[in-house]
């Protein structure tokens, strides 16, 4: 053994050490690959001795290799065979070689587990140090999963040098075994107090002021800090970061790129409606005079994000923004083109106003192309030509000289643009002729009309011999078809009317997750094959009988071919009914014709802005105008705002001014274009989904855990035990089975509880909680009634749940059979359940309470009032011996002139009760939506039948007109009522009242932007006194919340402001005081018949009490 | 949490690298010439901070380095950590290697990787910062050399 010893350090003496290597490579300059390829061949050499010193110097060497670049994963073994070595000399140099090469795809990593164990609790504290800084770079999943508890064990380390690393290295374990986080928590929080901490804490707390000076320091470094730390205080504080906005601005000069991007950045959180045009004109300068092209495309995607942002939320005038994005046009050499043409493409499309202004610019642009495509063939910015040809195409209706945009888009030259752009101004063309066609054949002028096909007959044979199919295809196709429309004009034929359907119809936007937010119909498996794919043997016998039966085949396939056209012809017809009556369908339904009745917008005024300036001149700078109209604007503003402010001041002298009336809020500012976006780009019913903020590959998205829940056993973490368990006798088992059991079912509880608790917290006051909570409780009860939880016919309903679903205290959503088996335990549920609503009931009243965001409720003294007395906005329908009714009218919120009535229908007789047709005598202005198809009077059958005792819900939807008044409609509801002896037919009619609360949606206001909304002067007056009430005031404003669909902004003692909204957009605002029994609300709305209504049914609510 | 650690000297050769996070062969030595690329063009007077490095990370990282005489000492760090505390964290490391080689040059670095790797060790973990006490850092490093000292003496 000696000798060996001996023997294996003499050879170390003969073998290259680091330092000979290193000196060799340095000799080598010249063949570094060739010399450091011997060197690898001597490694191999070294790594095949016994000898654990001569494997530790070759694996040493290998981790310098591998730094120049070299692949050492071949040595993979023989570093943990150098990992293991008893002697720390070695056993680092392993490790190190393993830290730097080792990942989760080495195979051999699996076979370090128990060394690495054994290191762990090595006596030695260096070997300790040592695996775990290791263990800390290669960590597995595995490896973290096995080790975890003995990482844990040395949390608790007798030295602080492990104790330190041992804590640090828990968070690697974590992040690749997430479960181990729950029950290493407490040990970690207590580590974490650890009087010999790892780390220093620094305080950063500077305010802004103090962030001046240092950006204003001439240490680069500080400069750069202060813009950081703005950024940061930008998203919490913004006014007060704006007010720096001519410092930020100036770091756009600095030297430095880092300070420059940093100022770009914040100004794009900066930017507000009325800072917006001057910031961007800013950026503009500095586009004009930025040098190198990285720098200056990223001033241009700054300027497109910050504008674009949040939906153009800070875009006041969208003539300015194309003015703009046609200015960015002059950028020679950007690779940005692309950005600028999406920008406008979606701007023209999605704001509809702006077509005109947009297409007589793009027109320009087509115009003077020869100015951008200039040089180059790639340069970037030719992509907006894309757009540009494709905006005059589509809407050119609003064209003033279409002909000669037609002729600009068949200039030669044009074939020298890219293939898929020339396709798009071939395509367009021919837009272009049918609306030229139109206005001559208005105007009778065949001459000119032909002239137009002469034009088209005489260019597009330069585009059928382009290189690209597309542009060909395109091109042949459509020369063909202008000369036969030649050939038709030259009848004297009208032809117009005919080409212009070829492109009729509109293109309506689509939101990007749309379709993914389209909730899969029940019962539709979309991994299902629609015709069973042909087994493989078939087809492989197939083919080679066709080559011989050739002729007889087509024969058989042409036949084939007539039955099919026949047949497609049918299903394609069965597929458009279908299409039309399924509301997933995105259809071009009256949704389309919507265009500036949008919710809140139709008491804005739109700006007027001067057009007789449009940009003529290709190279001046244009959008100046609309910044110099919105400075006139706000000069104008300002002296009416202080001309009132001097006669407020002068009324009110002594009375505190209100404090959100400040000149520079938000709201003053009126977009003078909306943008349609939601309402029209989703499709209806939905579902809001918040998992596609998330990023899916976040790796700390799996530490998102629960950590207050205690510990169930089989969250334990794996111990490795020498002996096998000991065997305890049955009994002891069974009692040591029921309490982990227990601990179980309670932790799960809590969990869900806990869940429902986040939720909360996340989501106050949205709506879409509430859908998410009706699902949970129906889940719930699922989950309780495993057997009576026939299938439910709700959730086929394809219209939205009703928005307060949550508190139904008096009714039962499935169908509930009596049978005496499951009595008792269906007592035991109903007891829970009970329970369950009235927690329920105790989170709605919150919900409602705090509605508007606002503190002010919740640190008040809700949480020791008494509970609510259960409400139900369901009212009775109609009622004889054996059918009950009872309904509740939603408002939907993805359709201003939709509501939802969901009525309950309860079994009240022994029979059975089938074939339930559901019909309304419509009115004018409400009507009963029907499948397509329908007469106007038939009558909706309701999707399910009852058994006797059942009761289950079916939704309606209506679609009205106006809103301002209530409403009744009569109608009737006939059955088939079966016994087992005989079955009759039965009918019942009623009333369906839809009041003018059922139009209004409870929508969540902040006092600021409330306050506003007052003081605008837009809204009218009216007041109610309500006498001899009786209950504390928080039942008051919830019972306002619930029955009428308010939400508080705002509760100072006995004084609350509220809020709604109708579905038509018409913001209804109540001030409620009660003093002495007396409520006196105030109320304030936009629809002074609406709010008339609205203030009898909050009378009607409470004369009831 | 740190990324990696990249010490090249003015001509982009790399004396030392240490990722956090797996990076093949090739990609590892693509980061270090785009790395190099993006701080040997800034003049020593601008600040200590970069965005923008495409291959690492993306827009939550950032770039915090030092150049000391011939050498260049980047960190690749996410948003979690403080950029002051990254930037005292590459002077404690280099007053480090400045003691423990007595008078560090970019030689030391050359012919004796794995000891500059030792030390770092020492300061950072996984990419989480360990220690930031230059003396702790030092007596630990030098505890573990007696150790190794006197295991070569039982050979021999």
């Amino acid at each position: 053994m000696a000798l060996k010893i001996v023997k294996g350090s003499i050879d170390r003496m003969f073998d290259k050490n680091l330092q000979d290597l290193v000196r060799g490579i340095r000799n080598h300059k010249e063949d570094e690959a060739k010399y450091i390829s011997t060197c690898i061949d001597e490694i191999k050499q070294e790594l095949k001795q016994d000898n654990i010193a001569v494997k530790a110097n070759a694996v040493c060497k290998l981790t310098y290799l591998q730094m120049l670049g070299y692949d050492v994963s071949w040595a993979a073994f023989n570093i943990v065979e150098v990992m293991s070595s008893s002697k720390f000399t070695y056993k680092r140099i392993g490790y190190l070689a393993a830290s730097q090469c080792f990942h989760e795809g080495t195979d051999v990593i699996m076979l370090t587990t128990n060394q690495i164990r054994k290191d762990l609790s090595s006596p030695h504290q260096y070997d300790t140090g040592v695996a775990l800084t290791g263990l800390s770079c290669f960590v597995t999943p595995d490896l973290a999963r096995d080790l975890a508890n003995d990482i844990m064990t040395l949390m608790s380390h007798t030295k602080p040098y492990i104790r330190k690393k041992a804590v640090l290295i828990m968070y690697k374990v974590f992040l690749k075994y997430p479960e181990s986080l729950r029950p290493a928590f407490p040990r970690l929080k207590e580590k974490l107090e650890d009087p010999d901490p790892g780390t220093d804490a620094e305080p950063h707390l500077l305010c802004v002021q103090k962030l001046r000076i240092l950006i204003e320091d001439s240490d680069q470094n500080l400069k750069y800090l202060g813009l950081l730390a703005m950024s940061k205080i930008l998203k919490t504080h913004p006014k007060s970061v704006q007010s720096h906005k001519d410092l930020i601005l100036q770091c756009l000069d600095d030297k430095d790129e880092s300070i420059r991007l940093r100022a770009l950045d914040l100004l794009y959180g900066m930017v507000s409606k009325k800072n917006l045009m001057e910031i961007v004109k800013k950026l503009m300068l500095h586009v004009d005079k930025a040098e190198g092209t990285t720098y200056r495309d990223e001033l241009l995607t700054k300027i497109i994000d910050i504008c674009s942002q949040s939906n153009y939320q800070y875009i006041t005038n969208f003539e300015w923004y194309i003015s703009i994005l046609v200015e960015l046009t002059r950028l020679e050499g950007t690779r940005h083109g692309h950005l600028i043409a999406s920008q406008m493409l979606d701007v023209a499309i999605r704001v509809k106003a702006i077509r005109g202004f947009a297409v007589a610019q793009m027109a320009t642009l087509l115009d003077n192309a020869h100015l951008l495509t200039g040089n180059t063939q790639r340069n970037g910015i030719c992509e907006v030509l894309y757009a540009a040809a494709w905006i005059c195409g589509e809407f050119s209706e609003h064209l003033e000289d279409p002909m000669q945009t037609l002729e600009a888009m068949l200039r030669p030259k044009v074939a020298t643009l890219p293939g898929h752009i020339q396709a798009v101004y071939v395509q367009n063309a021919a837009k272009l002729f049918a609306t030229v066609l139109r206005k001559h054949e208005g105007e009778t002028d065949s001459q000119a009309a032909q002239e137009t096909s002469q034009l088209l007959i005489d260019r597009l044979p330069l585009f059928v011999q382009s290189a690209n199919l597309e542009v060909q295809e395109r091109a042949s196709c459509i020369l063909q078809l202008v000369k036969y429309i030649q050939k038709l004009q030259q009848k004297n034929v009208e032809v117009a009317e005919e080409v212009t359907a070829l492109f009729a119809g509109e293109l309506n936007p689509v939101a990007p997750k749309a379709q993914k937010k389209v909730p899969i119909p029940e019962g539709l498996d979309l991994d299902a094959w629609i015709n069973e794919p042909p087994s493989e043997s078939e087809s492989e016998d197939e083919k080679p009988k066709a080559v011989f039966t050739k002729e007889e085949h087509k024969h058989s396939r042409s036949r084939h071919t007539e039955v099919d056209e026949k047949e497609l012809a049918r299903r394609r017809e069965v597929r458009k009914q279908e299409q039309a009556n399924n509301p997933f369908y995105i259809k071009a339904s009256p949704s389309s014709q919507k265009v500036y009745d949008a919710p809140g917008v139709e008491h804005i005024p739109v700006v007027q802005i001067d057009l007789s300036v449009p940009l003529k001149v290709p190279g001046m700078p244009t959008s100046d105008q609309y910044l110099k109209l919105e400075e006139e604007r706000q000069q104008k503003e300002k002296a009416e705002r202080k001309k009132k402010e001097k006669k407020k001041k002068r009324e009110k002298r002594g009375k505190e001014r209100k404090a959100d009336s400040g000149p520079e809020s938000e709201e003053d500012i009126r977009p003078a274009h909306q943008v349609d976006i939601v309402t029209e780009e989703m499709p209806e019913n939905a579902l809001p989904s918040d998992d596609d903020d998330k990023d899916p590959n976040d790796p700390h998205k799996a530490l998102d855990i629960d950590l207050d829940k205690p510990l169930a056993d089989s969250e334990k973490l794996p111990v490795r035990t020498h002996r096998p368990e000991v065997l305890k006798s049955p009994a002891e088992d069974r009692v040591n089975e029921s309490i982990p059991q227990e601990t179980k079912k309670r932790s799960g509880k809590e969990k869900k509880e806990k869940k429902k608790g986040k939720e909360k917290d996340r989501k106050r006051s949205k709506e879409e909680k509430k859908k998410k909570k009706h699902k949970e409780v129906e889940e719930e009860l699922l989950e309780s009634q495993p057997e009576e939880a026939i299938q439910s016919e709700e959730t086929k309903e394809a219209t939205a749940p009703p928005t307060s679903a949550e508190i139904k205290p008096t009714v039962c959503w499935f169908p509930v059979q009596k049978s005496s088996k499951h009595k008792k335990k269906k007592q035991k549920k109903e007891k829970e359940e009970k329970e369950k609503k009235k927690k329920k009931r105790h989170h709605h009243h919150h919900h409602h309470s705090d509605a508007g965001g606002e503190d002010s409720v919740q640190n008040g003294t809700v949480e020791e009032e008494e509970p609510l007395p259960p409400m139900s906005n369901y009212s009775l329908l109609a009622e004889n011996s054996y059918i009950k009714m009872v309904y509740d009218i939603q408002g939907n919120h993805q359709d201003e002139s939709k509501v939802v009535v969901s009525v309950i229908f309860e079994n009240k007789s022994d029979s059975f009760l089938k074939s339930m047709e559901f019909n309304v005598l419509d009115s004018l202005n409400s009507k009963l939506q029907r499948p397509e198809g329908a007469g106007p009077h038939d009558s909706l059958t309701v999707p399910f039948q009852l058994p006797p005792g059942v009761s289950n819900e079916a939704r309606f939807v209506f679609s009205v007109q106006s809103i301002v008044m209530p409403q009744k409609l009569k109608g009737t509801l006939t059955f088939i009522v079966k016994s087992d002896e005989s079955s009759t037919h039965e009918k019942l009619d009623f009333k369906l009242h839809f009041t003018c609360t059922s139009y209004l949606i409870t929508t969540p206001c902040y006092s600021d932007a409330y306050a506003k909304l007052l003081e605008s002067g837009d809204l009218k007056g009216s007041s109610l006194r309500l006498e001899g009430i009786n209950m504390p005031f928080h039942h008051l404003l919830a019972r306002i919340c619930f029955h009428h669909h308010f939400s508080v902004v705002e509760r100072i003692d006995s004084c609350a402001s509220m809020y709604s909204r109708s579905i038509q957009g018409h913001h209804v605002c109540l001030l409620v005081k009660t003093s002495d029994q007396t409520v006196s609300i105030d109320a304030k709305c936009d629809e002074p018949s609406l709010l008339g209504n609205v203030l009898d049914e909050i009378k009607q609510t409470f004369s009831k009490c | 949490m740190i990324k990696a650690i990249l010490i090249f000297n003015n001509h982009g050769k790399p004396r030392l690298i240490r990722f956090y996070q797996y990076f093949a062969e090739d990609m590892q030595q693509q980061i270090i010439r785009e790395t190099f690329h993006l701080v040997s063009k800034r003049d020593d007077n601008v600040c200590n901070f970069l965005e923008g490095g495409s291959l690492i990370g993306g827009s939550d990282y950032k770039l915090i380095y030092r150049h000391y005489a011939t050498l260049y000492f980047v960190f690749c760090v996410d948003s979690s950590e403080s950029e002051l505390g990254i930037l005292d964290l590459i002077q404690v490391f280099v007053e480090t290697l400045d003691k423990c080689f007595e008078n560090v040059c970019e030689l030391d670095l050359i012919f004796h990787m794995d000891k500059v790797h030792y030390i770092l060790q020492e300061v950072v973990m996984g990419g989480m910062v360990l220690e930031t006490n230059m003396n702790e850092i030092v007596a630990q490093v030098e505890l573990q050399n007696r150790m190794e000292k006197s295991e070569v003496n039982q050979v021999i």
